[in-house]
């Protein structure tokens, strides 16, 4: 597969920028992230792979509006490439058929 | 929207290390997003721990910039890379460096053999002045061996010498011995013959305690350090073992020395290198031979003379103590017990280390001025300055070059060179010239040695063996190539591409003036060391023709060194007059080149009692003063009718000055001590005659009339007769009267002219310096006047087409260079005057230094100057203007 690896990390925040759509911001992100995997996830962290995947070419950014809880200073907002949904795909379908190619599907704890 | 809560805020100072630390593109997004945290902590976990949250989540983000500015460098240039020194670069620059100097043929050449005469030069001296510092490092004790030399006051001036009295040896090792590891006495080093048998060699020896061989670490080829044991014991050199014995076994084989001592090779020693004390002496015998061989020794040694300075004493010092503290000590060892009448002399003890005997045993008034460390310093400055010239020679020729070579430089910058490639460039071609000038210097000072040798009196070989000399050699040869390239590198590569390949560059009203500074500067040098070169000469010259006082033609000398010689006088002086080869022939204790002794305790009638009295005194025999042709101001000569005659005595002239007499012929002096006192008469005065230094006044001499204390015979060669005749005759006759005592003679005025030895070697090293100087000079002079000649090359078309002849060209092109040189004998004159006038100084008799000498030197430089410009700008002048104007 010739593309750029993506780490577990940046999958997860790839697809939370995905996910949050076109409202994806190091705040937003940081919180969405912490809400939904139960990390403790920092800012810096978050920033730090949304710089990552910007120069993989998974996600472009723009300038938002400024508010005034930010001191009047704008947010980056991120969206996802289609590079980046492609790769997202990928990864997606690859994990798939890995799950449907087990013979033994795992079975619910509760059963023994 | 909530209400906002009121707070003092994120904490300002992380907010401003923030800002001074983050990339200033990401600053606002990631403040921003810190605030809107911020504001959301506080709301979620209260103020408090919103700051300490803050100040974690900035922590981080000084990480994640510090991780950032690494990867960002990483990626800004996306083609790899050229390292400025790689293989392939290097090897593009040597391969240009080579065609640029085949290409500029002459330039090239000019450069190379510049360069390499500066290295050769500087090479030399460099082996010179290794030399120099070796020396006596040979013996192993090297830094621990001393001569006890010392201070006395007379008149009030303090005077050192090496010349100490019998007894101090003794003293020292009996009183002061725990100072000492060895303490050996010994004689001065002199020739004498060795006979084995028929054969008879003579050569120069010493007689030393027996501890000699062992502190001065001789390598023994053959027998022990003990071999001076017995008192009829002799060490022999290699060489003088080789000459004596050849293959055979020398070890206990009997021989004789100057006929008159037995003794019995006790051992063999590896010759000791030429540049230590010791390299000339070619056998040891033992002290107590020496003590036993004479009479007056004995006397010395049985009544302890304290007052007769006549031997001397090598100390190694032990092991636990230094020189200084062993000076303290022994400071008195002699005052303590000299006979009250000379304590005036305040003698002083003193040692002298073996690590200054070569460079540093110049005492003035009890200090020690130096010696012939001077020369090693001056030497070592000619060899910096004249390598100096070379390199400035091709700093110019380089600069001078430039605006041809500025379009190369704007080419290869428009192209992509950095400042930095081509700064490498520069250098790699000086590297280049400099290697190949290396080669060339080697060859040329191997090729120059033996003569360097015979004029230097030295015998210095190539160190190829030695890795501090290839070590040294590389660093000089990269430093050379460093400071000659350094100025192109830098200046050429400097210009800007733009102006140079818009036609616009010109070097400017100021481009040439740093190389005319630096034609100033080698002329100065060539000028003074021409001038110091001549003033050497002048001196030599003038010390040389200084009126001696007697007549040195045909003088011959003999030393009387076997008891053979002596009651043979009268039977040979009367053999060799009827043969007619000789005119006249004398005895004296002094050769006629030489005081050996001087002697104090005289007094005479209206002497200031507070002066002490030091005569240098010669014995001579009847005919001495007709067999030298001394010349009287007054008075008669000895004769053999008045029989009073043998308590009479000659004075010169300047011991008539220093006894402050009127009448001098007839005084009466008394001389010695106590009832020993003998009373003299004065007979005639003579004019001073130069016996031993050249350079320093005479000495205040007596003559005195003995058969007994002499030690040399004198002979006037009959001048009608050919030398060759006569040395026939007289050896003959020499050989039948004194059959065992080898035929060496000395002409008197062969012996004066080695008195001028040294300054003649110096003079000669520095005509060779000055020479190799203004050779360099006009070589960098030559390479300078062909560019400019060539730069101009339109302009003299022009002119010539104008109407300008030849010689108004030949002026115009020349005029420059003669400023130059006119310059540099204004800076050279008064430098040189001051450092040969305090060279002059230290003779007593120095010539002095004329304005001539000055003016021919800055004619003569003036006209090597000009002859070296006129033949570029001749040249230039005599071009057919067609075709230098043809182009365009």
């Amino acid at each position: 597969m010739k593309r750029s690896y993506l780490g577990e990390f940046e999958e997860i925040v790839l697809l939370t920028v995905a996910v949050l759509e076109g409202q994806a911001y190091g705040v937003a992100l940081t919180h969405e992230i912490i809400e939904q995997t139960g990390r403790s996830v920092r800012l810096n962290q978050i920033h730090s792979a949304l710089q990552r995947l910007e120069e993989k070419g998974m996600v472009k950014s723009e300038m938002g509006e400024p508010t005034a809880e930010r001191g009047g200073r704008r947010k980056r907002l991120f969206t996802v490439t289609a590079y980046g949904r492609r790769t997202l795909q990928e990864i997606q379908e690859v994990r798939v058929t890995l799950w449907s190619r087990l013979l033994h599907p795992f079975k619910p704890a509760t059963s023994l | 929207m909530s209400p906002q809560p009121r707070t003092g805020g994120p904490p300002r100072l992380a907010d401003r290390l923030l800002e001074r630390f983050c990339d200033p593109y990401t600053l606002e997004e990631m403040q921003g997003d810190l605030h809107e945290e911020f504001q959301y902590q506080v709301r979620r976990v209260g103020e408090r721990q919103a700051r300490w949250r803050y100040w974690r989540d900035v922590l981080g983000f000084l990480k994640l910039r510090a991780r950032q500015s690494f990867t960002r460098k990483k990626q800004q240039n996306t083609y790899p890379t050229t390292p400025l020194i790689s293989p392939d670069m290097l090897r593009n620059y040597l391969k240009i460096a080579l065609r640029n100097l085949v290409k500029h043929k002459t330039y090239s050449a000019i450069n190379i053999a510049g360069l390499a005469t500066g290295m050769a030069v500087a090479m030399l001296i460099g082996l010179w002045i290794w030399d120099e510092l070796s020396f006596n490092t040979y013996h192993k004790n090297y830094d621990r061996i001393a001569q006890v030399w010392q201070h006395q006051t007379s008149n009030g001036e303090v005077f050192t010498g090496k010349a100490i009295p019998f007894p101090l040896g003794k003293e020292l090792q009996t009183k002061y011995g725990s100072s000492f590891q060895y303490v050996v006495m010994s004689s001065w080093e002199g020739e004498h013959f060795l006979s084995l048998g028929e054969k008879k060699i003579t050569k120069e020896g010493s007689f030393m305690d027996v501890d000699a061989p062992r502190m001065l670490t001789l390598h023994m080829l053959k027998g022990s350090y003990d071999g001076l044991k017995e008192p009829n014991s002799i060490l022999l050199s290699e060489t003088t073992a080789q000459a004596l014995f050849g293959d055979r076994e020398p070890l206990n084989q009997l021989i004789k020395i100057d006929n008159k001592m037995d003794v019995r090779v006790t051992g063999v020693y590896e010759d000791v290198p030429h540049n230590a004390q010791y390299g000339k002496v070619k056998f040891i015998a033992p002290w107590e031979l020496y003590v036993a061989s004479e009479k007056w020794i004995q006397r010395a040694r049985d009544n302890s003379h304290w007052g007769d300075n006549s031997f001397q004493l090598f100390v190694q010092i032990a092991d636990n103590t230094d020189y200084e503290s062993v000076n303290k000590r022994i400071l008195n060892a002699k005052l303590n017990n000299v006979p009250a009448n000379e304590k005036k002399f305040k003698a002083a003890i003193v040692l002298n280390p073996m690590r200054d005997w070569r460079l540093r045993s110049n005492w003035e008034n009890g200090v020690k001025t130096g010696g012939m460390i001077d020369y090693v310093w001056l030497f070592g400055f000619i060899g910096l300055f004249v390598l100096l010239l070379a390199c400035i020679n091709f700093m110019n020729l380089s600069t001078a070059r430039s605006e041809k070579r500025a379009k190369e430089v704007g080419i290869r910058k428009a192209v992509g060179s950095v400042r930095g490639q081509l700064v490498n460039q520069f250098f790699s071609e000086s590297f280049l010239v400099v290697f190949f000038a290396f080669g060339l210097a080697l060859l040329l000072v191997l090729l120059v040695l033996p003569w360097f040798n015979q004029v230097a009196d030295k015998r210095i070989t190539m160190l190829w063996t030695n890795p501090l000399f290839w070590t040294f050699g590389l660093g000089f040869t990269l430093f050379t190539g460093f400071v000659a390239g350094s100025y192109p590198a830098l200046y050429l590569s400097s210009f800007q591409p733009v102006k140079v390949l818009k036609g616009t560059f010109r070097a400017g009203r100021f481009a040439a003036v740093p190389r005319k500074v630096l034609v100033v500067v080698q002329f100065t040098v060539s000028l003074a060391l021409i001038i110091g070169t001549i003033i050497i000469y002048n001196q030599i010259q003038y010390s040389k023709n200084r009126p001696i006082g007697y007549n040195r033609d045909g003088l011959l000398m003999i030393e009387m060194k076997s008891p053979e010689f002596y009651g043979k006088f009268d039977l040979l002086r009367t053999e060799l007059k009827n043969a007619g080869v000789i005119q006249e022939l004398a005895e004296s204790s002094s050769p006629i080149t030489d005081v050996w002794s001087n002697s104090g305790g005289f007094h005479w009638q209206g002497k200031d009692p507070n002066l002490d009295t030091d005569f240098g005194t010669v014995w001579v025999t009847h005919e001495f003063g007709k067999t030298v042709g001394w010349q009287f101001k007054e008075g008669r000569d000895f004769s053999r009718e008045f029989t009073s005659d043998s308590s009479a005595i000659v004075l010169n002239e300047a011991a008539v000055k220093f006894m402050n007499i009127k009448n001098p012929v007839g005084t009466v002096i008394r001389w010695g001590s106590g009832e020993n006192m003998t009373e003299y008469k004065i007979i005639g005065v003579i004019k001073d005659m130069l016996m031993s230094s050249p350079y320093e006044p005479v000495k205040q001499t007596i003559y005195l009339m003995s058969y007994h204390n002499v030690n040399w015979i004198n002979m006037k060669l009959n001048p009608a007769k050919s030398a060759n005749e006569c040395l026939t005759t007289i050896e003959a006759a020499f050989k039948k009267h004194i059959p065992t005592a080898p035929f060496d003679y000395k002409f008197a005025d062969e012996e004066f002219g080695k008195k001028f030895a040294h300054e003649e070697r110096i003079g000669k090293l520095a005509t060779f310096f000055a020479g190799l100087a203004i050779f360099i000079s006009c070589l960098g002079l030559f390479g300078l006047a062909s560019f400019v000649a060539e730069q101009r090359t339109k302009e003299i078309g022009i002119r010539k087409v104008l109407g300008a002849s030849v010689l108004n060209l030949w002026s115009l092109l020349s005029k420059d260079f003669v400023i130059l040189v006119i310059i540099a004998f204004v800076i050279a004159t008064p430098t040189a005057w001051y450092f040969m006038s305090h060279w002059l100084d230290q003779y007593e008799y120095r010539s002095e230094i004329s304005w001539w000498i000055f003016v021919a030197s800055g004619i003569g430089t003036l006209v090597v100057t000009l002859l070296t410009v006129s033949f570029q700008s001749i040249k230039a002048a005599l071009i057919n203007p067609v075709k230098s104007l043809r182009s365009e």
